[in-house]
């Protein structure tokens, strides 16, 4: 395996978590809720995904574990936000304080322990194609599941009826409900997609991309999962793009920090002299970059108003009181 | 059996006062179930929890220093919420303004004079402003979700005060940890009792910036338009307000604050600046404002309350071995129950069971 190989490998494997976590909050904001919990139910799944792994031996049972961990905890925004009508941005910040709060204390126990690993599950023959084969048919199941889920989102949205109400409820939900819709029931099952879904990308974080438990492991992913989707601007397949953008932006840092430079004489001089400067930038500005990046991507995206007020669901955050 | 709400004519005025006080109660029952899901006594633990941190003087003092930021950054969030500013990167402006401040003293050791402390406590005020003046460019001028930015430049800030207390502002006499040196006097907030505890004057600032943020919303042009540009932004322009320029206002105000919060901080409780310094009063404070109505006098005594558990805390960890992570716990519950309980004001709630429904429906 080249170490360009490798090092795609990992992008892949830092990509799938945000993927994740991104078109789960993609179907819950085109229903029209802004979940901003992310964070809260990506590090909820991450603890619960190692927890049940732990218990079972089963790293499957632990995924699917963060998975119903991050759909249930998804259940207290959904019951506030929908029910109660609160508002939705303190709401969904009250979920990643809790989220993050709760996962501290289950998670204690877990520190140091050793967890289980979600080993690949190699494709015979695809595996063997020079290049890509290692790559898409030799990875874990949430990769699969995850480059999956985006196409299904992406037909499920324009290609179904129910894909077509839950839009339509995101886009006016006071004429869904005069034509029958149920707007409280699509919004709690839109809601508790995007809780499993970040739930699973956690999931991933504890049981593939570091095999351990550490506390806020999430680092800040569930945001960058938010800044996907208007990066994205509510269109599923866009997201892949975004997601793996970030994945490659979080690779590179680590390894220009990792970077030896006497391995790397053998370079023409000018290249060389490129790696000497970016290993002379201190570690902290380094990992800074993928926040710096959504930042950045995030104006880049929003100055074109236009354009975002055509694919923003016109009622993201506003809560849905029926006339009785 | 369904819930329903329905909108009431006029908010309730009752449950204006009433909510906090039935969320602070509720979270007392939750957490009394959750420690005996822990295997604790729940009286014990919520003894240690609400009660004991009161009990002793030096406490007391412990309780006002872990309130004064809580309160400085919520009375300025406040101002953000209410005009529909979304800032939840005040830990950032936090931590941006306790560098600012900290840079007479790291970088000037030995200028030492009366003013050396009221030029820290400036320099705080405009680093954290400046801090929160990207988002609100960002907004303004691009119109980039400020949630996601403001919360973005936190991890930076995070970053930026790691390296600067590991590499060119770390005290070379520290034994390669991490940190700066020790302030000189005339950079150190005086203590007001020192004889009884380490409260410093500190308090006072966070309390006047209170009453002025007070008087401001409720006495003052500037509060109006603070308020119809939250609520409703067309009559806002129909008013002749501009939304832009409220938007720098608010974000101006609440990192100056933050700054200032930072800044007392290092200067009074710590000492010196280093890499633990973020310790989530920006966040908290995000509690403190829901807790406190988003009103800067509620925002005093939510501070308290909201300090309160920091102590508890810890006090229940050294009492009955509870982690003090439960204390997160605690501040994330209070404020899901006061958000719940925030309906009450607006909405009639309504269980109805099935066999009611089946009634109305004939």
């Amino acid at each position: 395996m080249g170490m360009f190989e490798a090092i795609l490998l990992t992008v892949f494997a830092a990509a799938t978590p945000l993927l994740l976590a991104a078109i789960g909050e993609l179907v819950t904001e085109r229903s029209g809720v802004l979940n901003l919990g992310v964070e809260g139910m990506m590090i909820m799944g991450a603890v619960a995904g190692f927890a049940f792994a732990q218990i079972t031996g089963n790293p499957y049972l632990g995924a699917l574990g963060g998975m119903v961990a991050g759909a249930l905890f998804s259940l207290l925004f959904a019951f506030l936000a929908i029910t109660l009508v609160t508002n939705q941005v303190a709401t969904g910040l009250a979920l990643t304080i809790l989220g993050l709060g709760l996962s501290g204390l289950w998670g204690e126990a877990f520190i140091g322990v050793p967890g289980v690993k979600l080993t690949p599950i190699v494709i015979p023959l695809l595996s063997d194609i020079p290049l890509i084969g290692r790559l898409f048919f030799a990875q874990d199941i949430l990769f699969y599941v995850s480059i999956a889920l985006v196409f299904a989102v992406s037909w499920f949205l324009f290609k179904t009826k129910a894909g077509l109400i839950l839009r339509s409820v995101g886009d006016s939900h006071g004429s869904a409900h005069a034509l029958g819709i149920n707007v409280a029931r699509v919004r709690y099952l839109a809601v508790m997609f995007g809780g499993a879904c970040a739930g699973l990308g956690g999931a991933h974080l504890s049981l593939v991309y570091t095999t351990q438990w550490i506390e806020n492991m999430t680092a800040g992913r569930g945001w960058i999962a938010l800044a996907l989707v208007v990066f994205a601007s509510w269109r599923p397949l866009r997201i892949l793009l975004g997601a793996y953008l970030f994945g490659a932006i979080t690779i590179l840092q680590l390894h220009i920090q990792a970077l030896n430079l006497s391995d790397l004489e053998f370079l023409p001089a000018p290249i060389y002299g490129l790696m000497s400067v970016l290993k002379s930038i201190p570690s902290q500005f380094l990992s800074s970059l993928p926040y710096l990046a959504t930042i950045v991507v995030l104006v880049l995206i929003s100055r074109n108003r236009r354009l975002t007020l055509i694919n923003t669901p016109a009622m993201l955050g506003q809560g849905f009181v029926p006339d009785r | 059996m369904r819930i329903e709400v329905s909108r009431r004519q006029m908010p309730s005025r009752a449950f204006a006062y009433l909510s906090p006080a039935i969320a602070l109660a509720l979270t007392m029952v939750l957490g009394a179930v959750v420690f005996m899901a822990l295997g604790k006594s729940p009286t014990a633990a919520l003894y240690s929890y609400f009660i004991e941190p009161l009990t002793e003087t030096w406490s007391l003092h412990e309780l006002l220093i872990k309130a004064t930021p809580l309160i400085l950054i919520s009375v300025g969030l406040s101002v953000c919420y209410l005009s529909n500013n979304w800032n939840i990167g005040a830990e950032g402006q936090y931590l941006m303004g306790a560098v600012a401040g900290s840079a007479i003293p790291v970088l000037m050791p030995e200028f030492q004079s009366f003013i050396t402390l009221p030029l820290m406590l400036l320099l705080a005020m405009a680093g954290g402003a400046a801090y929160a003046a990207i988002p609100a460019f960002l907004k303004t001028r691009f119109n980039t979700n400020e949630i996601l930015t403001s919360l973005m430049l936190v991890y930076v800030a995070q970053l930026f005060v790691d390296w600067l207390v590991r590499g060119p502002w770390r005290n070379p006499q520290g034994f390669s940890f991490p940190g700066t040196i020790t302030f000189n006097d005339y950079a150190l907030l005086p203590e007001i009792f020192p004889a009884s505890g380490r409260a410093n004057f500190g308090i006072l600032f966070a309390l006047v910036a209170a009453l002025l943020v007070w008087l401001m919303l409720r006495k003052t042009m500037k509060g109006f338009e603070i308020r119809v540009l939250g609520q409703n932004p067309r009559a806002g322009r129909f008013a002749g307000f501009s939304a832009a320029k409220m938007t720098f206002f608010a974000f101006l105000l609440s990192g100056a604050l933050a700054g200032l919060a930072g800044i007392i901080e290092v200067a009074g409780a710590v000492q010196h600046l280093n890499e633990k310094l973020s310790a989530g009063y920006g966040f908290a404070a995000i509690i403190v404002v829901f807790l406190g109505r988003l009103n800067p006098a509620g925002a005093v005594v939510a501070g308290l309350v909201l300090a309160l558990t920091y102590l508890g805390g810890e006090a229940a960890q050294i009492s009955l071995q509870i982690s003090d992570k439960s204390a997160r716990v605690f501040q994330g519950m209070l404020l899901f129950l006061v958000l719940a309980s925030d309906t009450l004001i607006h909405y009639r709630i309504r269980f109805v069971t099935s066999g009611a429904a089946a009634q109305e429906a004939n």
